[in-house]
């Protein structure tokens, strides 16, 4: 099975849609967010559609609008992960107020109950609501610098065992070959952190990383970014050589492109959406043409961010992905078993096998 | 009249990190891997037990400097692992060894709250502190804790984290569509200042299932055992036998009354290693051979040099003792061990273990396995299963926290043997009555 010659798909979760009045609509279900089987729902249906790999919006405070409550992240696709088994799963971490060490256990070990399919999204933070949270420093900080750092972190302490480091050699008694194992010795202007890691190397070596553009750039597999129209594509895309780049679109999906916009203007009269990424409201063959349009012009690949769930994921899965595999341009099944085969990417080697 | 009987409640502890777990046996399997933990956790809820356990330990072992290689090395993430653990089980409880050392209870809260929702009620907190600046090289703020205060900072993180959970009513989340109030005005408001943490903000996670999760505590010192007492729902401890057994019991549960509390709020469960067999002297052969499994002659040294302090690379595991005594201090020798700050008088043990070795004629691995992680239970199922109730009834404990030496079958022959006696003796559940751990454990909703 090919992946077809399209775009890349994957979906952003959040709440109950990305428009802060979704949940007010008669079709969401607002009070299930809080439990296990709303998300395995959601992230069945993008599997069923064979989707690169969805993520899983985070945030360290109570969100101020929409859906007013939230699940850690990383533990909702790790809940979700032994019951899915070919789509990719991105839970959103927050760089700022986070330990590397323990964040980069956990996705590591998301990649082990996911067998190969983990990753992360890493973001920082400049919310005052959220360090008061934490009641450690001040908000003033070189975030971006920050996360570059914890994502050289993370990296390192994935790679600070070679795949072969177990050994169980009875006969000298040692479980593990120690030269295998590697300190990672990382001095920086926020933190230092010496390794190796408690947990061995992840099925894919090194989970995929992703960000927002802004955040890490240098650091990431794949990067997010936010174009208003198609001639902005280009210059963005160049700019980050090297790396897969989505863009982010917000979409309400409906049959006509009338019934779309007038649902999104229904919303828009309840709460204003404020949206860094260009708002999509129109049918699912409208969208595959801008999409393929986009894809020609440089991108690899899109996440969408639903307006409203399940309403508009099911536009993408039911409506979307059939009007892409009618023109040859997204997969039937799924090609590879890990996230990064998923993209095409490599298992990386270890940086501490010489 | 007769006393009622007590029912018993059992757990099962995954053998990782562990000087028990023998990864030579050929039965032994990943300790990484997802699928050993579902095969142990899977057969933990078929025997109708009460939770699965993690510990945890956030640094690789070392001793003499370098990477202890002979145990098994590595583990998964704890709340990683349980969440997922989530899906594959209904009923079990997920207990999970948190550090409250290198964490802030803002997010810890958030991932035990969290948790809870997505087992439905099932999570469990064994909260451990460390002070170490060994542990503290891989974190942030480095060891930044001074040892006399880590049971203050502890007690205050947890009493925190609560403050974060009870920020909720269980009714705050209004959802209601036609108003456009999704929470209760003020509902997540939290303020804390003290000198340990100064926060304040609104928590992100309506109330759990639960309220807050189960509380475990493994304390044995005089503080230990105290904070366990003002605050945990369930001790783990190392005292097993029946006379050490009852004195800890009584112990514990007779400083409950201070608090407000009362002796079915604090189970007590020893950790508890075991051994099948047909018969009991199939039993104790079988034990044998999982005893010389455990402690190879490199192990032997190691284990000596924990108590010595000292580089012992030179003796022969067969040879005897050293005839000189353990080097009195800081442990430097051996890092990233709980079980380091168990000999709290190396000089008098030393003392007893040379007397054993000459009485006995042991050479240095022969008196490790002699002095070393004895199974707790050796003997036919029917003996086994009278053991654990008999320590039960009479008040050494609450029931066990069972550890297998294998992974990812050793619970199986318990499962299928020993769980059946005690269910008709009327002393465990034939199934589960109640969906949530607290229920389990006949514990109150805070």
């Amino acid at each position: 099975m090919t992946r077809g010659t399209g775009p890349r798909l994957a979906v952003a979760l959040d709440g109950v849609g990305w428009h802060p009045a979704a949940w007010r609509a008669e079709e969401t279900r607002p009070a299930e967010v809080f439990g296990a089987g709303y998300w395995l729902d959601l992230v069945r249906e993008a599997e069923a559609a064979t989707l690169d790999f969805v993520t899983f919006r985070d945030s360290l405070a109570l969100p101020s609008d929409g859906v007013r409550g939230r699940l850690d992240a990383v533990l909702v696709a790790a809940r979700v992960a032994p019951l899915t088994s070919g789509i990719g799963l991105v839970p959103e971490i927050v760089a700022t107020h986070t330990e590397p060490f323990h964040l980069s256990k956990a996705i590591a070990t998301l990649d082990y109950v996911s067998t190969g399919r983990g990753g992360v999204q890493v973001s920082v933070s400049s919310d005052a609501l959220e360090y008061r949270n934490f009641g450690r420093r001040s908000v003033d900080e070189d975030t971006a610098g920050e996360a570059a750092d914890y994502i050289e972190v993370l990296r390192r302490l994935w790679d600070s065992w070679e795949d072969d480091a177990e050994i169980r050699d009875v006969a000298t008694g040692r479980f593990v070959d120690r030269e295998k194992l590697h300190y990672i010795d990382f001095e920086g202007r926020f933190f230092s952190v010496r390794g190796p890691s408690i947990t061995p190397r992840p099925p894919q070596g090194q989970p995929l990383v992703t960000a927002l553009s802004g955040v890490a750039d240098s650091s990431v597999d794949v990067v997010y970014v936010t174009p208003q129209s198609r001639d902005e594509i280009g210059p963005l895309v160049e700019a980050q050589h090297g790396r897969q780049v989505f863009a982010d679109l917000v979409v309400f999906l409906d049959s006509t492109s009338r019934t779309a916009a007038d649902r999104r203007a229904r919303l828009d009269s309840l709460a204003l959406l404020e949206s860094d990424a260009l708002v999509f409201a129109g049918t699912a063959e409208e969208l595959a043409e801008l999409l393929l349009a986009w894809h020609v012009a440089g991108l690899d690949g899109f996440r969408l961010r639903p307006a409203s769930l399940p309403h508009d994921l099911h536009g993408i899965t039911r409506g979307l992905v059939p009007e892409l595999r009618s023109r040859g341009a997204f997969r039937t099944s799924y090609e590879a078993s890990t996230l990064r085969g998923l993209l095409g990417l490599g298992r990386p080697a270890n940086r501490y096998v010489v | 009249m007769t006393k009622p009987l007590k029912q018993i409640h059992l757990a099962a502890h995954f053998p990782g990190v562990n000087n028990t777990t023998v990864w030579s046996d050929p039965e032994a399997g990943s300790h990484i891997e997802f699928s050993s933990f579902v095969k142990l956790a899977q057969t933990a809820e078929r025997a109708k037990f009460d939770f699965f356990f993690l510990a945890e330990g956030l640094r690789l072992r070392e001793q003499g400097g370098v990477i202890y290689d002979l145990d098994v090395v590595g583990r998964p993430d704890t709340f990683t692992v349980l969440a997922a653990l989530a899906a594959v089980t209904s009923k079990l409880g997920l207990a999970g060894t948190i550090n409250s050392t290198f964490n802030e209870p803002f997010e810890v809260a958030r991932q035990f709250a969290s948790l809870d929702h997505l087992s439905e009620g099932r999570a469990a907190w064994n909260v451990v502190t460390s002070w170490d600046a060994f542990t503290g090289e891989n974190f942030r703020r480095g060891g930044f804790l001074p040892q006399d205060q880590r049971y203050s900072r502890a007690e205050t993180f947890m009493r925190t984290a609560w403050e974060l959970f009870d920020s909720w009513r269980a009714d705050d989340v209004l959802a209601d569509k036609a108003s456009g109030q999704f929470i209760r005005d003020g509902a997540g408001r939290f303020e804390h200042h003290d000198s340990h943490f100064d926060i304040s903000g609104q928590f992100p996670v309506p109330r759990s299932p639960q309220g807050r999760p189960v509380i475990i505590q493994a304390g044995d010192s005089e503080e230990g055992r105290e904070f366990a007492a003002a605050t945990a729902d369930a001790i783990f401890t190392r005292h097993g036998t029946l006379e050490a057994g009852q004195a800890f019991y009584s112990d514990v549960k007779g400083r409950l009354a201070k608090y407000g509390r009362s002796g079915h709020q604090l189970i007590v469960l020893p950790a508890a290693t075991f051994v099948l067999g047909d018969t009991d002297a199939e039993a104790h052969e079988r034990a044998d051979v999982v005893r010389r499994q455990q402690v190879s002659g490199a192990t032997a040294i190691r284990s000596l040099e924990q108590l010595w302090n000292a580089d012992l690379s030179g003796f022969d595991p067969d040879g005897p003792l050293p005839s000189f005594d353990p080097v009195i201090g800081e442990n430097t020798i051996s890092k990233g061990r709980a079980s380091d700050r168990m000999y709290r008088d190396p000089l008098a043990t030393a003392r007893q273990w040379r007397e054993l070795a000459e009485a006995k004629n042991l050479s240095i691995r022969d008196l490790v396995i002699e002095v070393t992680g004895r199974q707790n239970f050796i003997g036919s199922p029917a003996t086994v299963a009278e053991r654990i109730n008999h320590l039960v009834q009479n008040d050494a404990s609450d029931g066990f926290i069972l550890v297998p030496h294998v992974t990812p079958g050793g619970l199986d022959e318990f499962a299928d043997q020993v769980v059946p006696l005690l269910q008709e003796r009327g002393v465990f559940r034939t199934d589960y009555t109640g969906p949530t751990l607290r229920h389990h454990l006949a514990l109150d909703t805070p």
